[in-house]
């Protein structure tokens, strides 16, 4: 009898921390798509709507579609903004080899400048450059903090 | 630069007539450090009371005593004695020991020494003895300048060393490194030079602009490093003593990973292009540029094998990072890396034997070895994150940067410097002033 309302507390206990973890872990994921960084707290905005930066995936440099999304949108302002040059910074996390990480933001910045590109960007108002994992924008060591550490930002440059 | 003034170095040799005796085996984890005790050298009152003035050190003796105790003890080798069960005083036990006092207090070895000032120069005299066979090892003396003192217990330590263990030490020896400091989203980088032991710092760039990986020449005097001066990141070469600064050749993007040939005549680095980062070397003398690798992966982290004709590198040509080697030209790419994870830094052993790695599996850091065929893979150290290897000049010790988990705010990060022996054992936080990184060791000073 006793016993058994023990077990009883206990499978509350267990259910409702259950709950709690699905909770935390629905936030992380809202805000992340695979590792790749969805939400909206480090962006800034070139123009109205016109996001600053795009996300990788771990060890990835490939566009994801939300990506080519904001790239298109850039693309189409710097259309509108015949005189405004850019520089494209490529990062990294804090979570592979210093060397590596360089070569890994310049080839993130490079996949950016060529969707630009075959947006009808000229390849000479675009310049780039690798941070590797040198400037994070979150300090944090969780994969929510590296997902949004692994960006190509796009800043004027004039 | 006046702390790179070479010692002037009088060696007295003294020909050594027993065969060894003790020896200090360094191929395994020496559970076991041999008992050395190391008198304080004595000093004659007048030569200490010049030394006192120009050092203003209370005993200078003492102090280069602490120097090689530090040094022996850091080597996981030796076990020094403390100096309270000494009986002997110094300037007696140098001349002649009463070995039994020292086999007393379990002493096998025993070193013993004598400072003077003579001719402004301070004139180091050191011996070493086995305690047990009742024999003087080695005897040897050394004239410098004052200011040097720490050096000289360094070349002490060295010639100890080499005396028990059969191999060459690594403690008349420098590291460059990365000083650190400020939050994580905006930290201060700055080249820092510092003797092995932590002492002696100084500070090559005011932190202006972001400096990584800085790698000594084989003559220690030039550094070759990455620099983001102008926001345009390069390799840079600084001569340490001048100061002057160069930019290497003239890319029309990131390099990056730079490395001094063995011969000290090229630079080996990546140049980033579209997206592309290959090998290239330039040559110091004439400036011309080769290309080495050429492919549409990620190619970066050369290192040559001691002898010049092979390159270690590391590719993403198979998806993720692993480790390669190729002929000095760029021909027969193999990859040497099928353990399970990634595999970054290699960097080959001065021996010429083992490849030293950084190595990521399931979220840790690892430092471990190979042979430079892929076979034979020891993994050292685990942690949360550490990196970039850097060996002793003797190929014993690896000395490498570890960074731990920091909040959202960057609250308890730090980067610190540490050293393993190669057999694993031996696992030191090695001192800095600040927060570091990107370490490299540099050859013998004096040999």
């Amino acid at each position: 009898m006793n016993l058994s309302k023990i077990f009883k507390n206990a499978l509350l206990i267990m259910l409702a921390s259950l709950v709690l973890t699905a909770c935390a872990t629905k936030k992380v994921q809202n805000q992340m798509q695979g590792d790749v960084y969805t939400g909206t707290d480090t962006v800034k905005y070139l123009a109205s709507g016109v996001a600053d930066r795009v996300f990788f995936a771990t060890n990835e440099s490939v566009l994801t579609t939300a990506s080519r999304d904001t790239l298109r949108k850039q693309a189409e302002w710097l259309r509108k903004n015949s005189k405004i040059n850019v520089v494209l910074e490529g990062h990294a996390d804090e979570r592979g080899t210093r060397e590596y990480n360089l070569a890994l933001g310049e080839r993130r910045a490079n996949a950016a400048k060529d969707y630009l590109m075959t947006y009808g960007i000229s390849a000479n108002r675009i310049s780039v450059i690798s941070y590797g994992k040198e400037r994070p924008v979150d300090s944090g060591s969780n994969p929510l903090a590296w997902s949004k550490n692994r960006r190509s930002v796009t800043v004027k440059a004039n | 630069m006046r702390y790179l003034n070479f010692l002037v170095l009088l060696l007295v040799l003294i020909p050594i007539k027993a065969i060894a005796l003790i020896e200090v085996d360094i191929t395994r984890g020496n559970l076991n450090p041999l008992p050395i005790a190391v008198s304080p050298l004595s000093t004659d009152n007048k030569s200490n009371k010049t030394l006192k003035e120009i050092l203003k050190k209370e005993n200078i003796g003492s102090e280069i005593s602490i120097v090689v105790e530090n040094n022996l003890k850091t080597s996981g080798l030796f076990n020094p004695l403390n100096k309270d069960a000494f009986l002997q005083e110094p300037d007696i036990a140098h001349l002649k020991p009463r070995f039994e006092d020292w086999s007393l207090i379990k002493a096998q070895a025993l070193i013993t020494g004598k400072v003077t000032y003579q001719d402004e120069k301070l004139r180091v005299e050191f011996r070493l003895w086995d305690v047990l066979a009742a024999k003087e090892m080695m005897a040897l003396a050394f004239t410098t300048v004052p200011s040097n003192w720490r050096r000289v217990g360094h070349i002490i330590t060295d010639k100890v060393y080499e005396r028990l263990t059969g191999e060459k030490g690594y403690f008349d020896t420098r590291i460059i490194y990365v000083a650190e400091e400020g939050p994580k989203v905006k930290r201060i980088k700055k080249l820092a030079i510092m003797d092995q032991d932590g002492f002696n710092t100084k500070y090559l760039t005011l932190g202006n602009e972001l400096v990584l990986t800085p790698r000594f020449n084989p003559t220690n005097q030039m550094v070759t490093y990455l620099s983001y001066f102008r926001n345009m990141p390069r390799v840079y070469l600084l001569d340490i003593e001048t100061g002057v600064q160069e930019v290497v050749g003239d890319f029309p993007g990131m390099t990056f990973a730079p490395r001094f040939s063995p011969d000290g005549k090229k630079i080996i680095m990546s140049f980033a292009m579209d997206g592309n980062s290959d090998i290239y070397t330039m040559d110091l003398e004439n400036r011309v540029v080769e290309r080495i690798t050429n492919h549409p992966s990620i190619d970066t982290s050369p290192s040559y094998s001691p002898d010049g004709k092979y390159i270690c590198f590391n590719s993403d040509r198979s998806r993720y990072q692993q480790i390669y080697i190729m002929k000095s030209d760029g021909s027969n790419v193999k990859r040497i890396s099928f353990g399970k994870g990634l595999y970054g830094t290699p960097v080959w052993s001065p021996r010429g034997d083992l490849i030293a790695f950084t190595k990521l599996h399931k979220g840790k850091f690892y430092i471990g070895v190979m042979r430079t065929d892929g076979s034979g893979e020891r993994l050292l150290t685990e942690n949360y994150y550490q990196e970039a290897p850097s060996w002793s000049p003797n190929g014993r010790v690896l000395i490498f940067y570890r960074e731990t988990k920091s909040d959202s705010e960057g609250k308890g990060f730090s980067a610190k410097l540490w050293s393993i022996d190669l057999t694993g054992y031996n696992e030191r936080l090695v001192n800095t002033e600040s927060d570091a990184s990107d370490p490299s060791w540099s050859s013998l000073l004096s040999n």
